[in-house]
C-alpha cells in the first residue's frame, strides 16, 4: 500500500514562504511526477513527504496514518537522491544491505534480498566494488537497489537522472518505468525535465512558485492545459503564443499553437514568414520562422523538409488544435 | 613545439621549487651539520662539512636528561591535541551540519583570537597559572596549548565536515539510521581522514609551541622547546651543543611528519584540492 494525502501542506523558511498550501492525493501504485522550473518548490515538497523537512502547517497522511511529525525512517518510504548519496566507504553490497542492517534483519534474509536486488539491477558483478569505482548509471542503480530492498510503501526520486549524460538518461528512464511495472509500488518522481514527466508519469503535478498549476495525465496536460504556464511548460518545443491583433480572429487576448499543429507550405497560408533558423534533427525539422506582426513561430516540419535560412514560407495553424487564454492567462474552454 | 615549451616550463618550475625548498630547509640542515662539529669548529665561521664528532650529543645528554623533556613534550602535545579534538569535533559538527545565521561570525571570532599577540595576555595568564597552582605542571600546559590551538582545530574540522555531502546523512536517516548509528556507521568512517590529518597537524603545532611552554614551565613540565632554550647562551659559546639539542628536539616530529606527509598534505589542502 502507498496512498499519500497532503492536506494544506505549507512550508516557510523564515519569512519566505516556499509552499503556500498544497492539497494533493496520490493513489496507491501511481507513478506521479512533480515537474516545474528550478525553485518552484518541487524538491521541497518531496522532502516534506520524506520527512527530511518539517511542515510549517498542514498534514501528511500515508496509508491513512498521519505521519506529519514522524521521523523519515518511520514513514516506510525510500528515497533516491540526485547525487545518489551512496556511502563511499562501503561496498555496493553493504550499501544495498545498509537499510536492512539498520532494521536488524536476519543476515540470511539480507543476503537473499541483496542478491535478488543485484540480479534485477544487473549489479551482481559489482557487489564487492565501492561506489567510486562505478559509472554514473551503475551508482544510480545501487541507489535504487538500496531503496528496493526496504520494500517501501512508496519510492521518492529527487531528480535522479540529472547527473547522467543524455543517452544514459534515456536508458535509465526506461529502467525506472519497467521497475514501476514490476513492483507496482507508488512512485513520486521530481524533475524539471518535461520529457521525463511526459514519458514516465501516470499523473503529472505541474508546480510553479510553490503552487500546483495543474494535475492530470500527460495527455490531459498536453491537450487541455489549464493556463499559460502549463501550456508553455508541457510540450517540446514549447507552444507558440500569439497576442494582440494577431490573436483577434480567435476572440482571445492570447492564443497558443503547438509547433506540430502548424501546417507549412511554400505556396499559401494564413501567415507569411521568413525562416530564421532551421534545426534538422533527421526525424523532424524545427523551423524558427519570423512572421511580421505575429513574432517568431516555431514550426515542426518533416525530417526531409529542405527549408533553410532566408526561405519564404506560409504557416497555417490547425483550427481544431488552438488553445485560447483569457487576460489572466487561464484557458478559455 | 607545444610539448617542448611545456617541458621547459615544467623544468623551470621544478628548479624553482627545489630552490625554494632548499632555502626553507637550509636552517634545519645547518643545525644538523653544526651538531656534528666541535665547539671550536662551530664558532669558526660558515662550513658545511663537519668533523663528524658526536661530543655535543654526549655533552647535551650529560648536562640534562633529554628523555624527561621528550616525555613532557609527548604528554603535552598529544594530551592537548586529544582534548582539543574532543571539544572541536562536536563544535565543528554542529556548525557544519546545523549552521545558523551566526555560524560564520562565530568561526571568524574564533579565528580572530589567533590574531592577538600572545604577549598581550602573558601577565594575566601567568598570574592565573600562579594563583591556581598550574605553573610548571603538565596539566596546565596541556590546557593552555588546547586553548591556543582550538580555533585552528575547529576550523580544519569544520572545513572537512562541510565536504561531507548532507544528502548522505539524509540517506542514512531515510535508511532507518538513528543519530548514534548515523555517527558510527556513516559519519565517522567518512570523517576519519580529516580527523587524522587535524590530529597530526595539531601535534606538530603543539610540539613546536615555544612562547607559552618556555614561560609557564621551569623544570617539572618543561618540554623540548625549553630543553633547547636551556642551551642558548648570550655569549654564543655553545653553538654545537645548542644545535645538538635542537636536532634532538625536532627529530621526533620530523620523523613523524615524514611518515605522515601524505595525510598532512591532504589535510592542509582539503577543500582547495579534491
Amino acid at each position: 500500500m502507498g496512498k499519500i494525502i497532503l492536506n494544506k501542506v505549507n512550508k516557510s523558511f523564515g519569512a519566505t514562504q516556499v509552499i503556500p498550501g498544497i492539497d494533493l492525493a496520490i493513489e496507491d501504485g501511481e507513478f506521479v511526477v512533480f515537474v516545474g522550473p528550478s525553485g518552484c518548490g518541487k524538491s521541497t515538497l518531496l522532502r516534506l513527504i520524506a520527512g527530511l523537512e518539517d511542515t510549517t502547517s498542514g498534514t501528511i497522511e500515508i496509508d491513512g496514518k498521519d505521519v506529519t511529525s514522524a521521523a523519515p525512517a518511520k514513514r516506510g518510504l525510500a528515497m533516491v537522491f540526485q547525487s545518489y548519496a551512496l556511502y563511499p566507504h562501503m561496498t555496493v553490497k553493504n550499501n544495498i544491505a545498509f537499510p536492512l542492517k539498520m532494521a536488524k534483519t536476519d543476515p540470511a534474509i539480507i543476503e537473499k534480498k541483496v542478491t535478488e536486488a543485484a540480479r534485477v539491477l544487473n549489479l551482481t558483478n559489482y557487489l564487492e566494488r565501492r561506489p567510486g569505482q562505478l559509472s554514473g548509471g551503475q551508482r544510480q542503480r545501487v541507489a535504487i537497489g538500496r531503496a528496493i530492498v526496504r520494500e517501501p510503501s512508496a519510492f521518492l526520486f529527487d531528480e535522479p537522472l540529472s547527473n547522467l549524460d543524455a543517452a544514459l538518461r534515456g536508458t535509465m528512464r526506461l529502467e525506472i518505468s519497467e521497475l514501476h511495472h514490476q513492483l507496482k509500488t507508488t512512485m513520486i518522481y521530481v524533475t524539471h525535465d518535461q520529457v521525463e514527466a511526459m514519458t514516465m508519469a501516470d499523473k503529472i503535478v505541474v508546480l510553479n512558485a510553490g503552487n500546483i498549476e495543474q494535475v492530470g495525465s500527460p495527455m490531459d496536460l498536453y491537450n487541455r492545459p489549464a493556463n499559460l504556464f502549463v501550456a508553455g511548460f508541457i510540450g517540446s518545443p514549447r507552444m507558440n503564443f500569439v497576442t494582440g491583433e494577431a490573436a483577434k480572429p480567435w476572440n482571445a487576448p492570447t492564443v497558443g499553437i503547438r509547433p506540430e499543429h502548424i501546417r507549412l507550405s511554400r505556396e499559401s497560408g494564413t501567415w507569411k514568414g521568413v525562416v530564421g533558423v532551421a534545426e534538422h534533427l533527421g526525424s523532424d525539422t524545427f523551423l524558427h520562422v519570423h512572421v511580421d506582426g505575429v513574432g517568431t513561430m516555431t514550426v515542426r516540419a518533416d525530417g526531409d523538409f529542405a527549408g533553410t535560412h532566408g526561405d519564404a514560407v506560409f504557416l497555417t495553424p490547425d483550427e481544431n488544435r488552438i488553445h485560447r487564454f483569457d487576460d489572466k492567462g487561464l484557458a478559455i474552454r | 613545439m607545444a610539448r617542448a615549451v611545456s617541458t621547459r616550463r615544467t623544468a623551470v618550475f621544478t628548479i624553482a621549487a627545489w630552490i625554494v625548498a632548499l632555502i626553507i630547509f637550509f636552517p634545519i640542515l645547518y643545525t644538523i651539520v653544526t651538531s656534528f662539529k666541535s665547539e671550536t669548529e662551530a664558532i669558526k665561521g660558515f662550513n658545511l662539512i663537519p668533523s663528524g664528532t658526536v661530543e655535543s650529543y654526549a655533552a647535551v645528554q650529560a648536562q640534562s636528561n633529554y628523555f624527561k623533556f621528550f616525555l613532557n613534550s609527548v604528554v603535552i602535545s598529544v594530551g592537548s591535541t586529544l582534548l582539543a579534538l574532543a571539544l572541536a569535533i562536536p563544535a565543528a559538527w554542529s556548525m557544519a551540519f546545523s549552521p545558523t545565521r551566526r555560524t560564520k561570525d562565530i568561526l571568524m571570532w574564533m579565528l580572530s583570537t589567533k590574531m592577538m599577540p600572545a604577549v598581550a595576555v602573558l601577565v594575566p595568564i601567568y598570574l592565573i597559572f600562579r594563583d591556581t597552582g598550574l605553573l610548571d605542571t603538565r596539566f596546565g600546559l596541556t590546557v593552555m596549548l588546547t586553548l591556543i590551538n582550538l580555533p585552528i582545530v575547529v576550523w580544519m574540522l569544520y572545513t572537512y565536515f562541510r565536504e561531507i555531502p548532507g544528502e548522505i546523512l539524509e540517506a542514512a536517516r531515510m535508511d532507518g539510521a538513528g543519530l548514534l548509528q548515523e555517527i558510527v556507521h556513516v559519519l565517522t568512517p567518512m570523517a576519519v581522514p580529516g580527523i587524522a590529518s587535524t590530529l597530526l597537524l595539531n601535534i606538530i603545532l603543539a610540539w613546536n609551541e615555544s612562547f607559552w611552554t618556555i614561560r609557564l614551565t621551569t623544570t617539572n613540565a618543561a618540554p623540548l622547546t625549553a630543553f633547547i632554550a636551556s642551551f642558548s647562551s648570550p655569549q654564543g659559546l655553545f653553538w654545537a651543543k645548542l644545535s645538538a639539542a635542537s636536532t634532538l628536539a625536532i627529530a621526533p616530529i620530523l620523523i613523524m611528519g615524514w611518515f605522515s606527509q601524505k595525510q598532512l598534505v591532504r589535510g592542509l589542502t582539503f577543500g582547495a584540492v579534491k
